[in-house]
């Protein structure tokens, strides 16, 4: 250890000069430069949240478009071929740039804040992925606008998006995007999972640790298994394309089958990707509504690791349609059905929190209410689809568009919405507006059941999904209307929802540190909070610590120098404290020449080699360590 | 924007100044860095050789004819040197944890001209799969399996490269650098351990196969 003396936090450095200094050691420089080089995760996390909301919007908007489409028999609005593009564009945007990454966004900003820590392990890594998902999905987008957007549906499959069928780049712009959005998950699943394991403050052990830090560290982990089948078989789609490798070619011995396989091994996955953050959301919400614990804590916990699991044995029931050998029909039939177990004991423990405890159905919670009600009708069309006689009967219908709809608007976007209002203080010192809120709400559920009710029926009367039209007199016309008009109405109170936050982010009620008289620990820190998070690191003593009599902290981090505590995986008993990174711009220009790397690669595989040097120098710089000034404490002499 | 802190005399419960600044091994964030990076190519790896089999599964001749399988001699000095090179990896990861810094620049030295040879047999490999890409599924799995393979040697070379540039400067005598030096041993681990089933699918499955 150095002889040298370093200022530390603790009693005679506490308050309003604390604050100073350690605003200083972790603020970022102001401009554009200080916001470009930030690695601070609530930088880094609002402007996640801001960009999945523009893509969420243009998602939005091509969904209204086909709904005007569809909206009469024979309609000629849109033509078949940008129809194509127009419903591959939407379900890519809604899966890969807006539902993954505003899961991401919402653990980004709030995890440190919940777990008790200054910043995410391995910030600069953090900071890279949104540069990464930002070039990728704009490049797609860019693709779109100048009519090369992806035409061959989300989940591409061959041989419609291979070489022969689907000719000129369009398809490997939608690879490609899919190589960034799977870059920037697992940047952020590593992150992540780093900070859950291994930063959490003294104290909060594993059985103490939020519900919502659980479902992103389950998450995390299945977008690690998941996400290198993805990357793995879009490299092999560009390859097929580009290269003429016959992965996928039968005529030499390849597969169209390998593609639906290691697709689906993500995609399947994919969708507990989706839902499982938002049952974090449901858990937080009601335990800070009705008063008290989750009901059956230990359940909950163990049903978002049996979901993560059994998300992987089941990719197979996509594939229904394709023929199977009998064990597999029976078996991914009874894993399918499965899998609805560990969902149902979930939602019976939210009913049971709201039974036992004293619910207050402020805005929040009626948004977990909507979710419990939509989510329960589209698990049960789940079900249903499970059943190979029933799933063959309704294949690539609108019976699966509605079922789908139901689980990822009602099972995802509602508890996100609820999400947004209940942390809106955290993220920006202001209140939402209960009766504006109120209002978007009772238009939106309503509207959102008008919509995609019908698209049931419309399944089961046999309308195929990805048609661009339809001819009159099949019985179709009354239900497509019905369901556009709810799509115009549903738009509309997703608006008004928009319209409130953006009020309120300007006019809105300053909230205190926890308005709502909340358990977590990041109700303690101030609204917005303080670049540091915490003055001095709280001390954890059980799973509800804003409820407990005492709120004991740490004392003896550098305040000088931007430090974090690391603390044991399973008991978090303190064990190091290591320096976190300073800000630096090395995280974008790697993006930078990664984006160049990966857009050129579409145009000819040489970009790979030569793209790589500057990736390299870029990483290089990255990595060389920083000189920390007077400040470095010197650990080896 | 006001202070955070709870209270204003605030209960100090912990005194987190004892506490080191770097350790080796699971009490370091970097080694979580690194097991999680294994589970990411550990799952792209199985996912690849799962494809290999899922190709290989249907009923024709493995490789097809009239193709051969791929010449042995690269392919198994390759597995030759890469499995010796454990040897001074152990040695640097020793080294490292007694903060040896001279046997540190010398073993990195080594382990950096060693991927150099392993690169060039590697190029080697290449010419010995008796296949190309494009000629039939077959031969686009092996050449798959053989490239994901080399994008692993070159990262890790590069890796080792930098690692052994930045222990002669200064920033050598730093405990993280050498945990650092630590970590890249253990990932050098995985790369040959990656490499022992993919050796197994080129070149000896498709002549136990026949």
């Amino acid at each position: 250890m150095s002889e040298r003396t370093y200022l530390r936090d603790g009693p005679d450095l506490t308050g309003a000069a604390l604050h100073d200094k350690l605003a200083r050691t972790c603020g970022d420089r102001p401009g554009f430069w200080g916001w470009a080089a930030s690695v601070d995760h609530k930088s880094i996390g609002r402007r996640y949240l801001v960009t999945a909301f523009v893509f969420l919007a243009l998602g939005g908007v091509l969904a209204l478009a086909m709904r005007l489409q569809l909206s009469g028999p024979q309609k000629a609005l849109i033509g078949p071929d940008r129809y194509n593009q127009i419903f591959t564009m939407h379900g890519t945007t809604m899966m890969f740039l807006f539902a993954v990454p505003v899961m991401d966004a919402v653990a980004i900003y709030l995890l440190p804040l919940m777990l008790g820590t200054r910043n995410l392990a391995f910030p600069r890594l953090n900071a890279f992925s949104w540069w990464m998902y930002v070039a990728g999905g704009s490049m797609l987008w860019i693709a779109f606008v100048l009519n090369a957007g992806p035409d061959a549906g989300w989940f591409s499959y061959v041989p419609l998006a291979g070489p022969e069928f689907s000719p000129g780049k369009r398809v490997d712009f939608w690879a490609q995007m899919v190589t960034f959005t799977e870059v920037a998950a697992l940047a952020v699943a590593v992150s992540i999972t780093a900070t859950i394991l291994k930063a959490r403050a003294p104290g909060m052990t594993l059985a103490r640790m939020p519900v919502f830090a659980w479902s992103m560290l389950v998450v995390s982990l299945m977008v690690i298994f998941s996400m290198p089948s993805i990357a793995l078989t879009s490299a092999m789609l560009m390859a097929d394309r580009m290269v003429g490798t016959q992965f996928f070619n039968p005529y030499e011995y390849g597969d169209a089958l390998l593609w639906q396989h290691l697709f689906w091994f993500f995609g399947h996955p994919e969708v507990y990707i989706i839902f499982l953050p938002a049952t974090g959301f449901v858990s937080e919400i009601v335990q800070a509504f009705t008063g008290r614990q989750v009901f059956g804590h230990t359940a909950v916990v163990l049903s978002l690791v049996a979901t993560g699991l059994l998300a992987f044995g089941l990719w197979v029931h996509h594939m229904f349609a394709t023929g199977l050998p009998r064990m597999g029909y029976a078996f991914y039939t009874a894993a399918s059905m499965a899998v609805a177990v560990p969902s149902g004991i979930q939602i019976f423990c939210w009913i049971a929190t709201i039974w036992t405890g004293r619910p207050r159905y402020r805005l929040p919670m009626l948004w977990v209410v909507g979710f419990i009600v939509t989510f329960v009708a589209g698990g049960l069309t789940g079900v249903m689809l499970a059943s190979v006689p029933l799933d063959l009967q309704v294949h690539d219908t609108y019976f699966v568009v509605a079922h789908f709809h139901y689980v990822l608007i009602g099972g995802a976007v509602f508890p996100l919405l609820g999400a947004v209002v209940y942390w809106f203080p955290k993220f920006t010192g202001r209140m939402m507006d209960e009766r504006w809120g109120k209002l978007a709400f009772w238009i939106a559920l309503p509207a959102f059941h008008l919509t995609f009710f019908p698209m049931h029926y419309l399944g089961i009367m046999g309308m195929p999904r990805r048609v661009y039209t339809y001819p009159a007199g099949m019985g179709w016309d009354t239900l497509n209307l019905i369901s556009s008009i709810g799509a115009f109405l549903f738009a509309g109170g997703v608006m008004v929802f928009v319209g409130n936050a953006l009020w309120s982010l300007k006019r809105g009620e300053a909230a205190p540190a926890d308005p709502w008289t909340a358990h977590g620990l990041e109700w303690t820190t101030s609204s917005p909070p303080a670049p540091y998070n915490f003055a001095h690191i709280p001390v954890v003593t059980s799973a509800t610590p804003l409820w407990d009599p005492e709120r004991p902290v740490t004392r003896g981090l550098r305040v000088e120098d931007r430090e974090v505590l690391l603390t044991t995986v399973f008991e978090a008993r303190p064990d190091l404290r290591e320096p976190s990174p300073m800000p630096t711009l090395w995280p974008m220009i790697a993006a930078l020449a990664t984006t160049v790397l990966f857009v050129c690669s579409i145009f000819t595989p040489w970009a790979i080699v030569i793209g790589s040097v500057p990736v390299g120098v870029a990483l290089i710089a990255w990595f060389w360590p920083k000189d920390r000034g007077p400040e470095g404490e010197p650990v080896v002499d | 924007m006001a202070s955070t802190a709870p209270s204003p005399q605030p209960n100090f419960a912990l005194d987190l100044e004892p506490l080191e600044t770097h350790a080796f091994g699971n009490r370091s964030l970097t080694w979580w860095g690194i097991v999680a990076f294994f589970l990411i190519e550990g799952t792209a790896f199985a996912l690849a050789i799962a494809a290999y089999f899922f190709l290989m599964s249907w009923d024709h001749a493995w490789p097809p004819p009239p193709l051969n399988p791929p010449d042995l001699l690269a392919g198994t000095l390759f597995t030759i040197v890469i499995l010796l090179s454990e040897i001074p990896n152990t040695l640097i990861k020793w080294a490292a944890e007694k903060y040896e810094l001279p046997r540190v620049r010398g073993l990195l030295v080594l382990m950096s001209l060693i991927g150099l040879v392993l690169l060039v047999v590697r190029a080697f490999e290449f010419n010995s799969l008796n296949v190309f890409w494009y000629q039939n599924a077959y031969g686009s799995a092996i050449w798959m399996l053989l490239v994901l393979h080399t994008t692993h040697i070159v990262t890790d070379w590069v890796d080792t490269l930098v690692l052994a540039a930045l222990m002669f400067t200064p920033h050598g005598t730093e405990g993280r650098r050498f945990v650092d030096c630590s970590e890249n041993a253990v990932y050098w681990r995985f790369v040959w351990l990656c490499w022992l089933p993919i050796y197994a699918l080129i070149y000896w499955l498709p002549r136990l196969v026949n």
